[in-house]
């Protein structure tokens, strides 16, 4: 049973109504998308601004109703808006340290919060759990009793992976995790997830920018693109074997020491406007190998060879 | 607390608002019990008397009633009222507040407009309407006051709670279980006190003054009861005749309310984080300098940065940002600077042109020499003529450093004209060109677009458009790839090289990111904690890093195609500024340091072209 | 731009119908009959059932709202027992001269206040600063009806520069010049309050946009100091300083009442106050309404000037 599955996921932002007329058709966020997780394994979910990342991750742990399709976390479906129901099976990392933690909390207070919310526990048990996620995450106790502000950035994310973790989950989305840190920092980090992941049996979901930390964290990656998967593959061979040509570019854009300066191939580089968006395939306005079929035709995600799959009328092939 | 209370009093103005209020505070809080006449006893025979009269201090009105008894008991009443209204209207407003912003969607829509809807009014029309309908009297004037107050706070609690809400603490808490009573009142609630008190603060003054203004004129307090503002209203028949009836209660008011707007505005302050760190002073137009020492003699570089110090001073602190650094580019040469954050690059190239902000920056060291002349310490024109003319920069957040509401192309115009005349049609045709040699299709309509009307990307081509306007024998880019897609940062490092080889500009790029150093850069240097640690040409320093700082940065980095692996981290954080260790900044992370390393300071030295400081180099150079 | 305007105006019609229903609501906590509370003296039973016929005072809430709303679109917003007029004639009159007044206080207190603002930033912790500082605290600190009381007390009794009161010299007076002469006092004391908060609104909106990053990179394009001043940081904090021009404005047409009763300037002000002192009700009524309309139409003005100031707004 995979830990977790989403089957024809889908968001729409609804317009305003104008004064007259009809609304217009919804800001299409997250198209139907479908992939499972496996339990004990790193999914990398990458892709660029405006790929719906964030807003997948948010209606993964019900911060965000979706507009079509359903969840299930071990088995169990996620059907309520209601973070509570599941905040002892899948927690959430967010991106800037600063803001997820209450500036007027001391540490203590943030990190019993979902120990008597969601478990219920008696103080000296409480006590107890924090001083052993603590260790784990290398914190000392004595920041126990500070406030957030205190504390450096790579400091603050910890706090925060510790709160996520004092819930006991199972499943850990991690939203951009390391993003605001400085290069030193992210490293501490990454690697302080990976012993985590292992210490305790997580299953990670790890929504990132960054093709490198991506490639370097995860078991599997999905590549993201307007809202839909283009592409799902092995972290090891993805990038160096793309399919879907969006794969390709975001691999030959990154910026590698000893590769000279080219800009890979594409015509252009905006997106299409989300207010009114393209039949077919969303990447053909900048896709070398594009036709009309891609013009007019959304491509199915189908098997492209073996733990690979892509959204592509014109696959590359080895 | 404590801190908050001396910062409160270190502001003069404030502290008088508190003592006078204080005083006056204690003046009403012991009037029952002071030997005051009986404010309502009348005694025609001695109306009007002059203050200092006889028996009454400050005199009569015209009912022969002693008007410092009558001040006292009118201040009384007029705090009270007001203080009573102020609460009022602060928590049913703030309750309103925080349940539209909270909740947001339709609820928070039917609030606001009916919210809106008492704010159409100008106050006073609806405050005579109420005490029209309810009728003169202290207690209408003191609820119709509320009443129009409440909509103040239900807006601007509304408009924090609303920011708040949003904050990734509140979906966390959700996370963790909370139900939403419990977060508005735990999570939510403390937050917005501050903003809540800060608010009433401001408001305390006017409602007094509201209520007042209600009894001057005849609706509030009914005689005999008599507060400030009725006071001042019975006088006003006997203005001309005998004006120290008017002037005693209308002083008080004054007292009053100028002492609560010191002491409101003192706490404000206090309470505003920004303002302890002086961060609420503006800007000069270019960094102060106050340069010690010798200044280094001109060399044959195009751009010379020589022993270049910044520094930053907030109250007590100095912050070290630039410890001593040299650079020189010559043209048609792209430099990068690489380092984290708190490494002093970033503060490096804005101290080339004096753009640093000041307060709290200070150069204080080291000379900027473009062609051979020093620009540090060079009067504000001659500095300007070349700003943007010969020195032009590119900065990394192109939404906050574009204006927001000028368009594109009047922007790109305005760089040329601040340095040579230009007529309207020209500076378009211009604007539309330099769009086109950035590559941006459709120059000719995008030309007029807002910059919040393009994608990041095309607007840091703008961005590169405005620093080539002029076309600079330099250009300073301050990490202008950072923030943007790595696709489209692909397409502009492209572009930056293409623009750099077409025209023989010198680039001084900033970044933190080795990948990007190593595909547009000839030379690199590596800067820690202020100084410079490493330099030399590209590929031989990423090859092989000398210093073990680089070595490690290089090695923590994941690499695509890397693969999955650990990484390498550097344990420690860099470290502060204002306190530097002395020798080797690097010594306490190193794993390599020894005594001597922290024994003195490191000279930056090797064989040209490589340079490293550090005593125990990866590499000999 | 249109399309705004429009927009504007149509969302002013659910505000303006909502001012109504407060209006009459607040109207109808009066105790007792609304008869005979609007009738007063006056409430003879003749009277009463002419009333309640003419007005259909006798009817249910909803309906009373529905039969004066319907007489107020038409233009008939009563008649006032206590002048023996028809109420929108005297408002008309009388916010005529109020308009006059709060309108050059308005003037007054948006062109002060903004210059006195930008040269406070600009000159940040300089003389002219401390200075504009110290008048400001002074000028919001003072009720205008003192200001004006001492005001009179000083230019007008003790240097006879300026005339005491009233908006024109009874004998000889109606022209331009005697109209100047008669509304510096008033204009200047109904300005003061809200000179100081504008100045200081400035202030802080000019230190808070000098600190943003389009500033630095004017300068380092070379622009000069002048025109990064007036031209790019004024600009941009006029998005944060016109919404508090209306909400001034609001205070200004507020703050005219007291002036009013001060200088016996006849205003529409002083014709409230004297119609609630005596119980002149559906003057009362029909004045707010009448003029609360008329701010909500200035606020579409701000809102529209906002607009074409700021392009990010959605249009």
């Amino acid at each position: 049973m995979p830990a977790l599955r989403i089957e024809n996921l889908a968001k729409t932002f609804p317009l305003k109504k104008p004064l007259f007329g009809a609304a217009a058709p919804g800001v299409r966020a997250v198209r139907p998308m479908s992939f499972d997780v496996e339990t004990g394994e790193t999914l990398g979910v990458v892709g660029e601004s405006g790929c719906g990342k964030s807003t997948l991750a948010r209606m993964l742990v019900g911060l965000l109703e979706p507009t079509e399709g359903h969840i299930e976390i071990e088995g169990r479906a996620l059907d309520t808006a209601d973070p509570a129901a599941f905040g002892k099976l899948i927690q959430y990392v967010f991106q800037d340290p600063n803001s997820s933690l209450n500036p007027r909390k001391t540490i203590r207070q943030v990190m019993e919060a979902p120990l008597k919310r969601l478990h219920r526990m008696p103080r000296p048990e409480r006590d107890a759990r924090i001083s052993e996620i603590f260790a784990s995450v290398n914190l000392r106790e004595e920041f126990l009793d500070r406030y957030p502000h205190e504390f450096s950035g790579g400091q603050a994310q910890r706090i925060g992976i510790a709160r996520a973790l004092a819930a006991n989950p199972r499943i850990m989305i991690l939203d951009e995790p390391v993003s605001a840190l400085d290069v030193s920092v992210q490293a501490q980090v990454l690697n302080l997830l990976a012993d985590l992941k292992e210490k305790f049996g997580l299953t990670y979901l790890f929504i990132t920018h960054d093709l490198a930390v991506v490639e370097a964290v995860s078991d599997r990656i999905v590549v993201l693109y307007f809202g839909a998967v283009v592409e799902i593959g092995k972290a090891e061979s993805i990038f160096a074997n793309p399919r879907h040509p969006y794969t390709k570019l975001l691999a030959d854009s990154a910026p590698v020491v000893g590769r000279p300066l080219t800009a890979p191939e594409q015509k252009g580089s905006e997106l299409p406007d989300p207010l009114n968006p393209p039949p077919g395939c969303a990447f053909a306005g900048r896709c070398p190998r594009a036709t009309d079929l891609c013009r007019t035709h959304v491509p199915e995600l189908r098997e492209m060879g073996e733990d690979q799959l892509a959204a592509c009328h014109h696959p590359i092939e080895d | 607390m404590t801190a908050f209370l001396k910062l409160l009093f270190r502001n003069r103005l404030a502290a008088m608002g508190a003592v006078v209020l204080t005083a006056i505070l204690i003046l009403v809080l012991i009037t029952p019990v002071l030997p005051l006449q009986n404010p309502d006893a009348t005694a025609t025979a001695d109306r009007f008397k002059r203050p200092f009269t006889e028996g009454y201090l400050l005199g009569t009105d015209h009912l022969g009633r002693d008007l410092a008894s009558r001040l006292l008991h009118g201040t009384r009443l007029s705090l009270a009222v007001g203080v009573v209204a102020a609460l009022i209207a602060a928590t049913i407003g703030s309750a309103i507040g925080i349940v539209a912003g909270y909740f947001g969607g339709r609820t928070d829509n039917i609030i606001m407009r009916g919210v809106d809807m008492l704010m159409a009014f100008p106050y006073i029309l609806l405050a005579l309407a109420i005490v029209a309908a309810l009728g003169p009297g202290l207690m209408n004037a003191l609820i119709a006051v509320a009443a129009v107050n409440v909509p103040f706070f239900a807006r601007n609690i509304r408009g924090i709670t609303v920011g708040l809400a949003g904050r990734e603490f509140i979906d966390a808490a959700r996370l963790a279980g909370m139900g939403h009573t419990r977060i508005i009142l735990t999570e939510l609630l403390p937050n917005v006190l501050p903003v809540i008190i800060i608010a009433m603060s401001t408001t305390v003054g006017w409602m007094i003054l509201e209520t007042a203004g209600l009894s001057f004129l005849g609706l509030g307090s009914q005689p005999p009861q008599a507060d400030l503002g009725s006071m001042l209203g019975e006088a006003r028949s006997a203005l001309i005749s005998h004006p120290h009836t008017s002037i005693v209660p209308g002083i008080m008011i004054f007292l009053i309310v100028m002492s609560i707007n010191l002491l409101g505005d003192g706490v404000r302050d206090a309470l505003d984080p920004r303002l302890r760190s002086g961060a609420l002073s503006r800007p000069r137009a270019t960094t102060l300098v106050e340069r010690a020492g010798d200044i280094p003699a001109a060399t044959d570089d195009l751009l010379a940065i020589q022993n270049l110090e910044t520094q930053f001073h907030v109250g007590k602190r100095i912050y070290r940002a630039v410890g001593g650094v040299s650079l020189a580019v010559k043209p048609g040469e792209c430099l990068g600077v690489i380092g984290e954050s708190g490494s002093g690059k970033s503060v490096t190239a804005l101290s080339v042109m004096g753009l640093v902000a000041s307060p709290p920056g200070v150069i204080t060291g080291g000379a900027v020499r473009f062609q051979g002349e020093d620009l540090i310490g060079a009067p504000y024109e001659s500095l300007r003529r070349k700003r943007g003319d010969r020195v032009a920069y590119i900065f990394q957040d192109p939404l906050s450093t574009l204006h927001p509401l000028y368009r594109v192309g009047e922007q790109l115009a305005e760089a040329i004209r601040s340095h040579h005349k230009l007529g309207k049609a020209e500076g378009r045709a211009r604007a539309v060109q330099l769009l086109k040699d950035v590559r941006i299709p459709n120059a000719e309509s995008r030309v007029d677009d807002y910059p919040h009307e393009m994608s990041g990307g095309m607007r840091q081509r703008v961005g590169i458009a405005m620093a080539l306007a002029n076309e600079p024998d330099v250009i300073i880019a301050d990490e202008p790839t950072t923030a943007l897609d790595v696709t489209v940062q692909a397409q502009i490092l492209s572009l930056l090289d293409d623009l750099r080889r077409e025209r023989g500009l010198a680039i001084i790029f900033i970044t933190h990111d080795f990948g990007v150093v190593a595909q547009l850069c000839d030379r690199v240097a590596v800067m820690y904690a202020g100084r410079i640690v490493e330099g030399g040409p590209t590929r031989a320093v990423l090859d092989a890093p000398a210093h073990p700082y680089t070595r490690r940065l290089i090695a923590c980095v994941p690499e695509l195609g890397g693969g999955r692996r650990a990484l390498a981290a550097i344990p420690g954080l860099p470290p502060a500024v204002d306190d530097l260790p002395s020798g080797c900044a690097f010594a306490p992370r190193c794993d390599k340091a020894r005594e001597s390393c922290r024994a003195g300071d490191i000279p930056l030295a090797g064989t040209h072209p490589r340079a490293v400081r550090c005593l125990y180099p990866e590499e000999a150079v | 731009m249109g399309g705004y305007i429009l927009k504007r105006l149509i969302s002013a019609i659910p505000v303006l119908l909502g001012i109504t229903i407060i209006v009459f609501l607040i109207m109808s906590l009066i105790p007792g009959d609304p008869a005979t509370a609007i009738l007063g003296s006056y409430a003879t039973p003749e009277n009463v059932a002419k009333i309640n016929r003419d007005l259909g005072l006798d009817k249910p809430l909803v309906q009373r709202y529905f039969i004066w709303l319907s007489n107020m679109l038409t233009g008939d917003f009563g008649r006032s027992y206590s002048l023996n007029r028809p109420v929108i004639d005297e408002v008309l009159e009388r916010f005529n001269a109020t308009l006059i007044l709060a309108g050059t206080a308005f003037v007054l207190c948006s062109v002060l206040g903004i210059l006195a603002g930008v040269v406070s930033a600009a000159r940040q912790y300089g003389f002219a600063d401390k200075a504009i500082t110290f008048v400001v605290l002074i000028g919001i600190s003072v009720p205008s009806f003192f200001l004006g009381m001492m005001m009179i007390l000083l230019f007008a009794v003790n240097m006879r520069w300026l005339p005491v009161s009233g908006m024109f010299a009874i004998y000889g007076g109606g022209d331009l010049p005697d109209l100047i002469r008669h509304l510096i006092m008033p204009s200047l004391a109904l300005a003061a309050v809200a000179t100081g908060v504008i100045a200081r609104l400035s202030r802080s909106a000019m230190l808070e946009v000098l600190r943003q990053d389009f500033i630095r990179t004017a300068r380092a394009k070379g622009v000069h100091e002048r025109r990064v001043i007036m031209g790019h940081a004024l600009r941009a904090a006029m998005v944060s300083i016109i919404p508090v021009l209306g909400i001034q404005a609001g205070f200004v047409l507020s703050g005219a009442v007291y002036i009013e009763i001060v200088f016996q300037w006849p205003g529409v002000g002083r014709m409230l106050v004297d119609a609630i002192l005596t119980r002149d009700l559906l003057l009362v009524q029909g004045g707010v309404v009448f003029v609360a309309a008329c701010y909500v139409m200035f606020n579409i003005a701000v809102d529209v000037a906002q607009g074409l100031l700021d392009p990010r707004i959605k249009t």
